[in-house]
């Protein structure tokens, strides 16, 4: 058996081939969901139910996709330049944790609502490119790898912002629980839709991946940053500054995964705890790949995974499926994804 | 000052170490075989944390302590299998299959878990190895309670450094696999399928990660819960780095690193008004250290993560 490159992948395969990845995924879990003891056909019902059926439903899968986008963002910007960004939960944490700190300086609470929440978003950004400049600046100065000290450095924040919220940023006033302090009311994101948690995040997640999508395909950078990723040794005879638009590609990276955990302090939870991300970092990673490390396909993936997860825990309530189940799908689909696009790429020849 | 010479001076510090580099020294020999045959393994985060699960389970549900640690090293091959068939035939992504596998063997690994404990507010324990004093040895003065009153699986651990040193030097095998590793034509051309080489050589690593995850929980811990792993898996592959792809030195790196963990855990409670967190992140920091100071000495094999495919150049 031998795989031969096809001249011209069809462009019914090209899309074909993603819907089988999702379906052959979720073949994979209903095997999982069948060895519980669960009805297959009853749990998917209740999952889609759950994730889509109610105003409650499709708007906590609205919430839940938000952070997902960005983070989707941060790994498909920073994949495609070929910088292994695998840092994502840790810039989240930490554009989480400067937002809660950028809420003691005196004067935020009153200035005006607008002010306090652009200087929020930024000091956020700011945090989370502070922490992939690190690896990227080790990796241009001494070839450290980047996958290594990314994963590594995730450990760190999270012990990072532990530290803070036991410690400077303590809201004395939480019984105890270490959590920190919470986020000047000016600071907060509009709701969305009323009694719901859906905020004014979700628009921003959206406008940045029209902005990446614009970055990548209309100026410059984008050209240089794919270049880059495609071949770095060429890009460079090409006259391509590889170490400046790698830290460029690293800022924008590392500001869209600080940005993800700063608009999920200001829209969702108001403070910052330890349990502040269910893995939106590595979720990241997961649906940049799905969404073949497009900007605007990042919001499909991330929709996708968010109905999976939404809907996997009212579907765990209610079967006692365990709710890790959402976590095997989303990682399944990544594996057949990467299959289906190579079978894009490759016919198989005996 | 008299405090870290306390420290030092204690015999548990010292008996400390080798516990804690023993999964270091397995997952680090599983990662620098993967490498060493030219191929990045990150599914070792995952594969040790279904190890960690599965090993427990066994024993648990009424196996043998050895049973478990079969179990896992059987687990831990069959995800290095699916590594190696997305990595070697099909070439995709070494970076991203291997992300994938990580998320893919813990996520299930939790699953199971939970199918298997549905509630319960304390994971339930399981009876551990039992530290092995070796005959005459262990009643040296210091050496004998360090070096000699360990667990099976520490012993087992250390000869495998050895016989894995032994099989890369010094045997055919270890020749093609290194071969593989630099440059797969050249194995082509003395008859010799380095597809083959590269599968079975992951899959043997992968189960050395598996039970390496098995003694988190059948001779540390005793008990199973989710995210015990604790980035050791991310350790083990810088640790190969520090190791120059050596076997010897990868046993130095692994206890040199469990030194500085067994130490930071005494100080944390030896020195008052610094925050705990703060020793927490010394073995990541150090890890980072260790492979910014050996990036620049580093010989890495030359066809790591060069995807071969047959009659392309």
């Amino acid at each position: 058996m031998r795989f031969e490159r096809r001249e011209r992948p069809s462009a019914a395969l090209t899309l074909l081939a993603p819907l089988g990845a999702i379906g052959a995924a979720l073949a994979l879990a209903g095997a999982l969901i069948a060895t519980a003891g669960a009805n297959v056909a009853e749990a998917f019902g209740l999952i889609l139910q759950g994730a889509l059926g109610s105003r409650l439903g499709i708007t906590e899968t609205l919430t839940r996709a938000t952070p997902l986008i960005l983070t989707g963002l941060a790994a498909a910007v920073a994949f495609r330049a070929r910088l292994w960004n695998i840092g994502g939960e840790g810039q989240f944490y930490m554009g989480a944790l400067a937002v809660s700190a950028f809420g003691l300086v005196p004067g935020l609470a009153a200035a005006p609502a607008p002010v306090a929440v652009l200087a929020c978003l930024v000091a956020g950004a700011l945090a989370g490119m502070a922490l992939l400049l690190v690896p990227v600046t080790l990796k241009l100065r001494f070839g450290t790898d980047e996958v290594v000290t990314t994963l590594l450095l995730n450990f760190v924040a999270i012990l990072f912002v532990s530290m803070m919220i036991e410690g400077a940023l303590r809201d004395p006033l939480a019984f105890g629980w270490p959590q920190s302090v919470p986020v000047p009311d000016v600071a907060l994101l509009p709701q969305l839709v009323e009694r719901s948690r859906l905020h004014a995040g979700l628009l921003i997640a959206l406008a940045m991946a029209v902005a990446v999508w614009w970055l990548q395909e209309r100026t410059v950078f984008g050209m240089r940053a794919r270049a880059a990723g495609l071949n770095a040794r060429a890009a460079a005879f090409a006259g391509v500054p590889l170490g400046r638009t790698l830290v460029l590609v690293g800022c924008l990276s590392g500001g869209l995964a600080g940005l993800a955990g700063a608009i999920e302090v200001m829209g969702v939870k108001g403070y910052v705890t330890t349990d502040l991300s269910p893995n939106y970092g590595y979720s990241g990673i997961v649906i940049a790949m799905l969404a073949a490390l497009h900007p605007i396909g990042v919001i499909g993936a991330a929709l996708f995974s968010a109905v999976i997860f939404v809907g996997a825990d009212s579907m765990s309530r209610a079967l006692g499926v365990p709710s890790y189940i959402a976590d095997v799908t989303v990682a399944l689909s990544l594996l057949t994804m990467l299959v289906a696009l190579f079978l894009v790429q490759f016919r198989v020849r005996r | 000052m008299s405090v870290l010479l306390d420290i030092l001076a204690s015999v548990g510090l010292w008996e400390a170490v080798l516990r804690i580099a023993t999964p270091l020294i397995l997952g680090t020999l599983g990662v620098l075989l993967c490498e060493r045959v030219g191929v990045l393994n990150l599914g070792i985060e995952g594969i040790m944390a279904f190890g960690a699960m599965i090993g427990w389970l066994t024993v648990y549900s009424g196996g043998d302590l050895w049973a478990g640690i079969a179990a896992a090293a059987a687990c831990g091959a069959a995800f290095g299998l699916l590594h190696a068939l997305m990595t070697v035939p099909l070439g995709l992504s070494q970076h991203v299959t291997g992300l994938g596998i990580t998320l893919f063997a813990s996520s299930v690994a939790y699953y199971i878990f939970r199918l298997a404990v549905p509630t319960a507010s304390s994971p339930p324990t399981v009876e551990p190895f039992r530290p092995l004093p070796v005959p005459m040895l262990s009643d040296i003065p210091f050496f004998g309670p360090v070096l000699f009153t360990q667990t099976a699986p520490t012993y087992l651990a250390l000869v495998l450094v050895a016989i894995l040193a032994f099989v890369l030097y010094r045997t055919p095998l270890g020749l093609a696999i290194r071969m593989t590793g630099e440059n797969p034509h050249a194995v082509e051309a003395q008859g010799i399928d380095p597809i083959l080489v590269r599968i079975g050589t992951i899959m043997a690593g992968s189960a050395l990660m598996g039970v390496a995850g098995a003694f988190l929980t059948l001779a540390a811990f005793n008990s199973f819960f989710p995210t015990m792993v604790q980035g050791r898996g991310w350790i083990c592959i810088a640790l190969v780095v520090f190791a120059l792809w050596r076997p010897g030195r990868a046993l130095l790196g692994a206890v040199l690193f469990a030194f500085f963990d067994a130490f930071q855990l005494r100080l944390q409670t030896a020195v008052d008004g610094v925050p705990y967190q703060l020793f927490l992140m010394l073995p990541y920091l150090l890890s980072i250290l260790a492979l910014v100071v050996m990036a620049q000495r580093a010989r890495v094999p030359q066809a790591l993560m060069q995807p071969y495919r047959r009659g392309e150049r």
